[in-house]
């Protein structure tokens, strides 16, 4: 029967281009955990960049990644979370509403490039902060904003509406249900997709270029609380992420290792972006655990 | 011989057991109704007859079931028996298209691509389903426009379109208002003349108003099946007799 | 129990209250405070080529003739932008031609062909290809694509062809997802009714699942190819760069992303080359803006039905 025999055919083809997605990526992942691993060690971790010389390291790149990250975080976490709280328990359904769902959506989709050149135009120039470690956070931070915003909106949506009631059905305030009934319910949400989120700020590269900038001071760790422009806490000062290094290391390579160096770098970002990936995971089952005390 | 033959039919969900020991025979050209409480495997067994439980993980089936004699599961290729079995579903499910598409869907699988042959069989089966009348003008809406009455009708008329011999029916009207059930109801006791009708109700009373034979089905087995007058009003076990006096289910 | 403090409580109350409510409205209005700023500041940016430069806006999207650092007869500096365009545009166009096909294959497979095998291997395998930062697709695709299209199939290896790959790759994932989403929304018992008259899986696939998820499949190909357009690192480290519209898939060329990362940093501030670099960036926002326009049409029609 001809019906039949296409089905067959179909359903090999669908067979093959899974398959081949899947080779894909295991070529990928492969290739660069390859190239990367022999290049990959403590002393590559712990030292800066030569100039001109092969054997350097990424150190202070790691660093600022970190570092980026966490300020972002800092400042994402409390802005997106209230945002998503508004959507979910304030807002009305009106004009403004759909206006902010708008811009939402807006935002999501500026490419990364738009908002590192917004960065540069408000708090690098207009701002006076130059290319900072602040300047970046603040653009991951607007980058991340609409997701942040859909996470938590959509984390305190799936809480269920029973526990609200009960909540106030007990004589607590809206907010006190907000902050001790519903954020705790919907933690294991907000955790998860934070942490995901996390690990695509680990990888931007295009919104810092012009914000926190393609260099690094030589930063001393000995004078980590001072406000000098060498102490690797200090904000306002520039920071070259990993991202970003890779990217520029292959624009103006000054270095004969510059292959292996690059190499290393990729490797030891996807592998800090899978552990972020696998973590997000891990707790998710973990405190899916405690809290339905289920196995 | 029956249309369709049921020995020893067993069917397990993984370690639940479902149907035991079925045994029953549907005759040709009478409506045979299931009734039995919810959960008892009516819909279940009904689903057998035309191997839609093949879509189903873990699902493991022992016994015979023969249509027209021969195995359905050894002796014929699924494609083939669902087009001499077809099913209408408890919920309308027309497709997104148009009732013409709807209907021409079936035989255009089947392999009939010419289009007054299509024609032809749309409108006969809407004819056959009793809705001709009010959709010929509009054959092009799409089908989900239709009332849920008029969908359920929509979705029997692209049962008839492929030319089966047995219509499945599990709980066909009990997603629609009363109207809509009479008109039904009515459909399936013209379409006995030509086809044979197995029909899974709740609805005692209409099981007692459109069918020939009924079947009684109590946690997976057929307490008993016989003439649909025998069922109701001289029922053989105390079982049945408590389910159609209504002291449970 | 029901008296108890209630006089204390009346004042806490109302300041945790009005606390949490300025707080998460504050949230909310900053959105769309950010959202105004950008565009405010963006177009105020991208504005000033028109009104200081005085070059008109269709000699900047459909004129060729890029050489910010001369005159041209008007005295106008020559900003025709439309090289950057072209290649944004047939690169994006690329991608999703090849991609679309692949991912819905993908969609098909997680959620029709084999649910377990594709949701336990195939959906997380995805999920890793959109882990991968895009600068690390850049830089295999800098290592390993461009040298291999070099040696084997011609050319200088940086080219149109690397970069529509790069791309295929990474918005692979953003329609897989989307269209696996929309699949797997459809009612069952389409499936059922259409397997119920003896139909095949592929035909069921084929004349139902498809069409009925067709509004979701094709929100999925613009936001790929919103995706496309807007990526900057990944493209800019293969395409070549030169500033030229590809005569064939090997030639390289230019996006409007990669111009931008790339002279960004090596032009002066209100000179004409760096004000035109702005205004590229406007049409990146407005060009975005213009598809989340399209994916809203295409759902309100799809709500309608």
């Amino acid at each position: 029967m001809n019906a039949k025999i296409y089905d067959k055919i179909a359903t090999s083809i669908f067979y093959l281009i899974a398959s081949l997605i899947m080779l894909l990526l295991f070529l990928i992942v492969g290739y660069i955990l390859y190239k990367g691993i022999g290049v990959l060690n403590l002393k590559f971790i712990t030292t800066p960049p030569k100039f001109m010389e092969p054997g350097g390291g990424v150190a202070p790149q790691l660093f600022n990644s970190f570092y980026l990250l966490v300020l972002s975080m800092l400042i994402t976490i409390p802005l997106g979370v209230g945002a998503g709280i508004y959507m979910a328990e304030y807002a009305r359904p009106g004009r403004i509403t759909d206006f902010i769902r708008l811009c939402i959506e807006t935002l999501s989709s500026l490419p990364s490039i738009v908002v590192g050149l917004f960065g540069f135009l408000v708090f690098v120039n207009s701002l006076h902060w130059g290319f900072s470690l602040l300047s970046g956070a603040l653009a991951i931070t607007v980058l991340n904003l609409p997701a942040m915003t859909r996470i938590s909106e959509d984390a305190i949506k799936s809480v269920p509406e029973s526990l609200k009631e009960a909540s106030l059905a007990l004589g607590a305030t809206k907010w006190e249900t907000i902050y001790k009934v519903i954020l705790p319910s919907a933690m294991l949400q907000l955790i998860t997709g934070t942490i995901l989120t996390a690990g695509r700020v680990f990888g931007e590269a295009a919104a810092l270029l012009y914000t926190s900038g393609m260099t690094t001071p030589d930063l001393k760790f000995n004078r980590l609380f001072s406000f000098s422009k060498v102490s690797p806490l200090n904000p306002l000062r520039p920071a070259e992420t990993l991202s970003v290094f890779i990217w520029k290391i292959n624009s103006e390579s000054l270095v004969p290792d510059a292959r292996q160096v690059a190499d290393g770098a990729s490797a030891l970002l996807i592998i800090i972006v899978f552990l972020f990936n696998i973590i997000s995971r891990y707790i998710g089952k973990m405190i899916y655990r405690k809290h339905t005390g289920s196995k | 011989m029956q249309i369709i033959d049921v020995k020893g039919l067993n069917l397990f969900y993984g370690k639940n057991q479902a149907l035991k020991n079925v045994n029953i025979g549907i005759e040709r050209n009478k409506v045979t109704a299931l009734i039995g409480p919810s959960g008892c495997g009516k819909s279940t067994f009904l689903r057998t007859l035309n191997r839609m439980n093949d879509l189903i993980e873990n699902v493991r089936i022992t016994g015979d079931v023969t249509f027209e004699g021969k195995n359905i599961y050894k002796d014929y290729d699924v494609i083939e028996l669902r087009k001499k079995v077809g099913m209408v579903f408890q919920n309308p499910n027309p497709f997104p298209m148009s009732i013409f598409d709807n209907v021409a869907y079936g035989p255009r699988i089947h392999g009939i691509k010419n289009k007054r042959q299509l024609a032809e069989i749309v409108e006969r089966s809407l004819i056959g389903a009793a809705l001709w009348d009010e959709v010929k003008d509009r054959l092009n809406k799409s089908g989900i426009s239709l009332s849920g009455g008029q969908q359920q009708r929509l979705c029997i008329a692209r049962t008839l379109a492929v030319e089966p011999e047995v219509i499945l029916m599990d709980e066909p009207t009990s997603a629609l208002d009363p109207i809509s059930t009479s008109k039904v109801e009515d459909l399936i006791s013209k379409l006995k003349k030509e086809y044979t009708v197995v029909i899974v109700t709740h609805n005692m009373q209409q099981a007692g108003r459109i069918s020939d034979s009924t079947a009684f089905f109590l946690i997976g087995e057929i307490v008993e099946y016989g003439p649909t007058e025998e069922i109701f009003y001289k029922p053989k076990d105390k079982r049945t007799e408590d389910y159609i006096t209504g002291r449970f289910g | 129990m029901s008296n108890m403090g209630s006089s204390i409580n009346k004042k806490d109350y109302i300041k945790k209250e009005l606390f949490g409510k300025i707080y998460s409205t504050f949230c909310g209005l900053l959105i769309i405070v950010l959202t105004i700023s950008i565009v405010f500041f963006i177009a105020s940016k991208g504005i000033v080529t028109f009104t200081r430069n005085h070059v008109s806006v269709i000699d900047f999207i459909f004129s060729s003739k890029w050489a910010p650092e001369s005159l041209n007869s008007n005295g106008t500096p020559q900003l025709g932008s439309a090289i950057f365009i072209v290649g944004s545009i047939l690169v994006s166009l690329f991608a999703v031609i090849v991609s679309t096909p692949l991912s819905v294959c993908a969609a098909i497979f997680m959620t029709e062909i084999s649910p377990k095998f594709g949701e336990k291997l195939l959906r997380p395998s995805i999920e890793l290809f959109v882990g991968i930062p895009s600068v690390v697709y850049g830089w295999i695709g800098l290592s390993v694509l461009v040298p291999f299209i070099r040696k084997n199939i011609g050319g200088l290896g940086f080219s149109f062809l690397a970069g529509g790959i790069v791309l295929t790759i990474m918005i692979m994932p953003t329609i897989a997802s989307v269209a696996s989403d929309s699949l797997k929304s459809l009612p069952l018992n389409y499936k059922e009714a259409s397997f119920a008259l003896g139909a095949t899986r592929w035909q069921t696939i084929r004349k139902v699942l498809l069409p009925a998820a067709a509004p979701g499949i094709f929100t999925g190909v613009v936001l790929g190819l919103a995706r496309a357009f807007g990526e900057a690192l990944a493209v800019q480290m293969v395409i070549g760069n030169s500033i030229k519209i590809p005569s064939g898939l090997l030639d390289p060329t230019t996006t409007l992303t990669s111009i931008i990362t790339m002279d960004m940093g090596n032009t002066v501030s209100g000179s004409a080359w760096n004000n035109a670099l702005w205004s590229m960036a406007l049409l990146l926002l407005l060009i975005s803006f213009g598809f989340i326009l399209i994916i809203r049409k295409i759902s309100s029609r799809r709500s309608m039905r």
